[in-house]
């Protein structure tokens, strides 16, 4: 399991300001009534009634370089965490996340790199869901509500990223963490299992053990973590940028 | 003028039986489709990850536009004070409520959780143009609803006029929504244009008033009377060379906006001139079917035109129509998107692939359920209340 320290720091940071902030209120209440009301837990991460905070927006950078052809670790890891598979179907598999293939016809540059949710800041899957199934949590993770879902693929058609698929056919086995339900649609949650537990998604992690380290998480809000300095110093693009999207993932050296 | 008076339908020679048992029989077909559609998922029709919208869709919209259209002989007569056009008002309101319903039917019914229609009805996201058209789509219900009321109630028929107007205003609306359904999708070069809610509003005109003369051809044939006097039948011919006309004009403009940028060259290549499914569709059953053969039709009809004559070139119009749509939702979508235009993208989702699709017979089932249920609608209410004018016997 890996740790995040960028996003670690920014978690610590606010946890801080949050303490002082209700050490002010707590000192006040002692004044009051003469008693100590409140304790806080040492946990590491958001607790679940916490709400997502809107100071992070959670990104990924993906170093094209870094990532080879043959390579589907980070594939394999999304599939193995969030319960979904390939049956040799593309009409209708499930595809949190796919490895694309690039190839300039002029030139003859290629290059491999995995495609999913691009987690935009303003995502067209939310725009048009007409229940609001379809929403962006207040750290930038995009997600689908399988309460509200429909299943009329508004989103899938307004996506321009192909990153969202629909339940095809009922299905067994699903992880506790990643629901998943026949007639609904789903796309890559970013782990938001593990994020809220102070983890990085599947993808990275794997990218980093089993892969050559080409993916990245962080919170691209805080100034002093890894991905955002990164993303200041190198040249990033996003998938279609000109959409005015603004995705969440990055791509370095494309 | 003279007075209209109404009636309800008669049925004398039990082709209305006939046909009330035929739409029964193709709703329960409709019916056996969604279940088995609903019970093994969505993997037993054509429709994929790719080809998202099949099609059901293709009949929902063309019905959806239809009921927009099948208002428009009301409004003229009620907006546009031709009276000539008043003794079909009530027929006109009835077929826009009808060809709605069974539009709406077809759309919730493929949805991939219908049992969820409450979610859509009580949580909305009114960013969502999906969300507004599902009010538009209960207002023109309403409204049309107290249309009907108010020109059939002696009491309310103060009435009829401002909810004619109001009626008028809100299917130009709810025709524009549905265009922009695919207008503001800026993802998919086949879509992303205004043009579709232009475009939408000349063919709701096309598609409404095709059904309301077949529907008038066969309410004759039912009752052995003539309703539909030779003025009004050339009145229609006219109506029907002038609607079909603009839609040419409006399909002509909106390719080549889109073929005005270089962008936009692969996907008009591929649905106009690469000799694939849609751009055959395209020239033979949406240009040829749809347009040219009834245009000339009519044409040519000129001097010697009747109700049957209308309505066979109705039935090409409508034909026209369900590949109009075929070839705007299955073509938009079959052309590939464009994750790094200039490249050549390729993976195990097949990016980069033109997306295949065969349509599957609960597909076309349901789809064909939803004309039935239309139909089957307004036979039944124009056989117990009265809503057509009293006609000659034949």
């Amino acid at each position: 399991m890996t740790g995040l320290p960028h996003a670690k720091h920014h978690i610590d940071k606010t946890r801080r300001q949050f303490l002082k902030q209700a050490g002010i209120g707590v000192s006040t209440i002692v004044l009051g009534s003469g008693v100590t009301l409140l304790a806080y837990p040492e946990a590491s991460a958001r607790s679940p009634d916490q709400p997502a905070s809107s100071s992070i927006r959670w990104g990924l950078l993906i170093d094209v370089n870094k990532c080879t052809k043959e390579c589907t670790a980070c594939v394999s890891a999304c599939s193995a965490e969030n319960g979904w598979k390939l049956d040799g179907d593309a009409r209708v598999d499930a595809q949190w996340i796919r490895k694309l293939e690039v190839k300039n016809p002029e030139t003859g540059y290629q290059a491999s790199f995995p495609v999913m949710c691009q987690h935009c800041e303003k995502p067209a899957c939310v725009d048009v869901c007409p229940t609001g199934a379809s929403f962006k949590r207040a750290d930038g993770i995009v997600l689908v509500d399988k309460h509200t879902c429909i299943g009329c693929r508004y989103c899938m058609i307004a996506c321009p990223y192909q990153a969202r698929s629909f339940i095809h056919q009922p299905l067994s086995n699903q992880k506790s963490h990643a629901p998943r339900g026949k007639g609904t649609v789903e796309s890559c949650t970013l782990c938001v299992h593990r994020v809220d537990r102070d983890q990085q998604p599947a993808c990275v992690a794997s990218c980093e053990k089993d892969g050559k380290g080409a993916l990245m998480f962080g919170d691209l809000n805080d100034g002093e973590s890894e991905i955002s300095k990164r993303v200041a110093k190198f040249a990033t693009r996003q998938i279609r940028e000109d959409l005015g999207l603004d995705p969440g993932v990055r791509y370095q050296n494309l | 003028m003279a007075r209209t008076t109404y009636t309800s339908l008669k049925n004398n020679n039990g082709l209305f039986d006939l046909l009330i048992i035929l739409h029964i029989a193709i709703i329960a077909a409709g019916m056996v489709a969604v279940w088995y559609m609903e019970h093994y998922g969505h993997i037993v029709t054509g429709m994929s990850n790719k080809i998202i919208w099949g099609t059901p869709h293709v009949f929902a919209i063309f019905l959806i536009i239809a009921a927009s259209g099948a208002l428009n002989v009301a409004s003229i007569s009620t907006v546009f004070s031709k009276k000539s056009y008043k003794p079909f008002t009530r027929l006109s309101g009835l077929l826009a409520l009808s060809l709605l319903a069974g539009g709406l039917a077809v759309l919730v019914l493929d949805l991939g959780r219908p049992e969820r229609l409450i979610i859509a009805m009580t949580t909305y996201n009114f960013k969502s143009v999906f969300a507004w058209n599902i009010y538009l789509y209960t207002g023109f219900m309403a409204i049309v609803v107290v249309y009907l009321y108010a020109m059939m109630v002696k009491n309310f028929s103060w009435l009829s006029i401002p909810a004619g107007y109001l009626a008028f205003a809100w299917r130009l609306a709810l025709t524009a929504g549905t265009g922009s359904i695919f207008g503001f999708i800026v993802a998919r070069e086949a879509f992303d244009s205004a043009l579709f809610a232009p475009l939408f509003i000349a063919s709701s005109f096309v598609y409404g008033l095709a059904f309301t003369i077949i529907v008038l051809k066969i309410v004759q044939a039912t009752s052995r009377t003539t309703i539909v006097s030779p003025q009004m039948i050339e009145r229609f011919r006219i109506l029907l060379i002038t609607f079909t006309a603009t839609v040419l004009f409006i399909t002509i403009i909106f390719h080549l906006t889109k073929l005005y940028a270089s962008k936009n060259h692969d996907v008009e290549w591929f649905l106009l001139a690469s000799g694939n499914i849609y751009s055959q569709i395209f020239w033979l059953g949406q240009i040829g079917v749809g347009i040219l053969a009834p245009v000339l039709l009519l044409a040519l009809w000129r001097k010697d035109i009747n109700i049957n004559r209308l309505a066979s070139a109705c039935l090409l119009l409508l034909v026209g129509g369900v590949a109009q749509i075929y070839v705007i939702v299955i073509g938009g979508q079959a052309y590939p998107l464009d994750l790094f235009p200039g490249m050549e993208i390729s993976s195990s989702f097949d990016d980069g692939q033109i997306a295949s699709y065969t349509p599957s017979l609960p597909e076309i089932l349901l789809g064909i359920a939803g004309i039935s249920i239309a139909m089957l609608l307004s036979g039944i209410l124009m056989r117990i209340m009265p809503f057509l004018p009293e006609g000659e016997t034949v």
